[in-house]
């Protein structure tokens, strides 16, 4: 018999209660329970970043956890982030650089990037690259996505703390 | 690509995680970061039928100077993402601070954990490597009791520790280092964080003589584990380190103390040249640094 445990959770600032399987990995848990079809799952072992999203604000893959272990914390999809109608700086920046072609890679690029621009606002190429390492794209060369963050941390308002 | 059912506990303190590993033992496997055991699950190259995972257990989430033997600790659970940017490890244990960039991409970064990479044993883990070269030592707990290991005899080879199914790693613990001591790490591999083809992490103490008093030189990636230069190191001691010496040292090492194998990413002999360049510049770098011109 498979036990299942009750898990709480916030997705996009939105309250979720669900049963799940032990074995259910993040990112199935978004994609089949939630139907946030946004988090691509490209190769399931940690190697493609395509399923990266921020857990209590810091990137992971989703492939690499378990639902359960995201009872009580807080996720942020790309859904979580603009509307077609009103686009993230990030996702408008990716849409007018050509920072993506097929767009399978483009939430796990965009959400790793959202904590890399708020400690670095003005980054320089190099560590654009470095950012990005962790992220897989078959189509763009890259060239485009580093053309992108530069773009976005233009328009990016600066938090002063 | 989807793990193989398991029960699922989630303890939230030490005695509670040995209590499951005291009853589950070999059918268990514990969960730290997931960043190695998730993959070989989805593979079902790992099919637990119990998972205890550890993350809730806050007693072992810390990095404290020990303030009774000087050097640093290290809780289990201290994720890569903490070690990175903490001062005390920087401090405390630059050969840690200066092999973190290597590790891994910052989405792993931020769940793996200390204990984790230790545990997991791989013979390209940075970590492991590291702590054979700082003469680091390993708390594990049971229900039995507990003891210290030496790094060194921790790593008994692929993917093998001494770890019995029932105990748990709590803690590493690191000496002070002597003054007048330089440590450097270096890797290649194919893309920034991705497995190292070979790396190599030095630590050197001179004397006031200005002879080295004491080097370590370890290579991960070219053996089962953690791959000590025990034949090459002899020859620094008590010898100026010339950069012909070094080089020596190096090409002995590189010779005598591995032995490396072939796999689609790089051949044994490639292997191996990779392993002389790289001693060269760990020694070089961690000589400059014991200095102070570092």
């Amino acid at each position: 018999m498979i036990t299942t445990i009750d898990i709480a959770l916030t997705v996009n600032n939105l309250h979720y209660k669900r049963n799940v399987e032990p074995r259910m990995l993040l990112s199935d848990f978004l994609r089949h329970e939630l139907g946030l079809t946004g988090t691509h799952v490209g190769c399931e072992h940690g190697v493609c970043g395509a399923c990266s999203v921020l857990f209590d604000g810091q990137p992971i893959r989703s492939c690499l956890m378990f639902a359960v272990q995201a009872d009580g914390h807080e996720v942020l999809s790309i859904e979580g982030l603009g509307t077609i109608d009103n686009l993230h700086p990030l996702q408008e920046s990716f849409k007018e650089a050509h920072g993506l072609q097929c767009g399978f890679c483009t939430s796990g690029f965009i959400l790793t990037l959202i904590p890399f621009l708020e400690k670095n606002p003005d980054p320089n190429e190099q560590e654009i690259r470095q950012a990005i390492s962790g992220n897989i794209c078959r189509c763009t060369g890259y060239q485009h996505i580093v053309d992108a963050v530069k773009l976005a941390a233009q328009k990016m308002p600066v938090i002063k703390e | 690509m989807k793990p193989a059912p398991f029960e699922y506990f989630a303890p939230t303190t030490v005695d509670e995680a040995l209590n499951y590993l005291a009853e589950y033992g070999y059918d268990a496997k514990v969960l730290a970061g997931g960043q190695s055991l998730i993959p070989m699950m989805n593979f079902r190259l790992a099919k637990p039928s119990v998972i205890i995972d550890i993350n809730k257990i806050k007693e072992l989430f810390y990095i404290r100077e020990n303030h009774e033997a000087g050097g640093l600790r290290i809780g289990a659970m201290a994720r890569h993402s903490q070690l990175e940017h903490d001062s005390l490890v920087a401090d405390h244990a630059p050969l840690i601070f200066d092999s973190m960039p290597n590790i891994a991409t910052v989405q792993v970064r931020t769940r793996g954990t200390f204990g984790g990479s230790i545990a997991h044993a791989d013979p390209s883990a940075e970590l492991a490597a590291v702590s054979v070269a700082l003469g680091g030592s390993f708390l594990l707990r049971s229900q039995r009791g507990e003891r210290w290991v030496p790094a060194h005899e921790f790593f008994v080879g692929l993917f093998t520790t001494v770890l019995e199914p029932d105990e748990l790693l709590i803690e590493a613990k690191f000496p002070p280092l002597p003054d007048r001591t330089g440590c450097a790490f270096v890797e290649v591999a194919r893309r920034p964080h991705d497995f190292a083809l070979v790396g190599a992490a030095a630590v050197v103490t001179m004397d006031n003589d200005e002879r080295c008093y004491r080097a370590q030189l370890v290579f991960l990636s070219v053996g089962d584990g953690p791959v000590a230069a025990h034949t090459a190191v002899e020859m620094l001691g008590n010898q100026r380190l010339t950069p012909d010496l070094m080089r020596a040292v190096a090409q002995t090492a590189a010779k005598l103390d591995i032995d490396p194998g072939s796999d689609i990413h790089a051949s044994a002999e490639y292997r191996r040249h990779l392993a002389g360049v790289l001693a060269y510049r760990a020694l070089e770098k961690a000589y400059n640094r014991a200095r102070g011109d570092g």
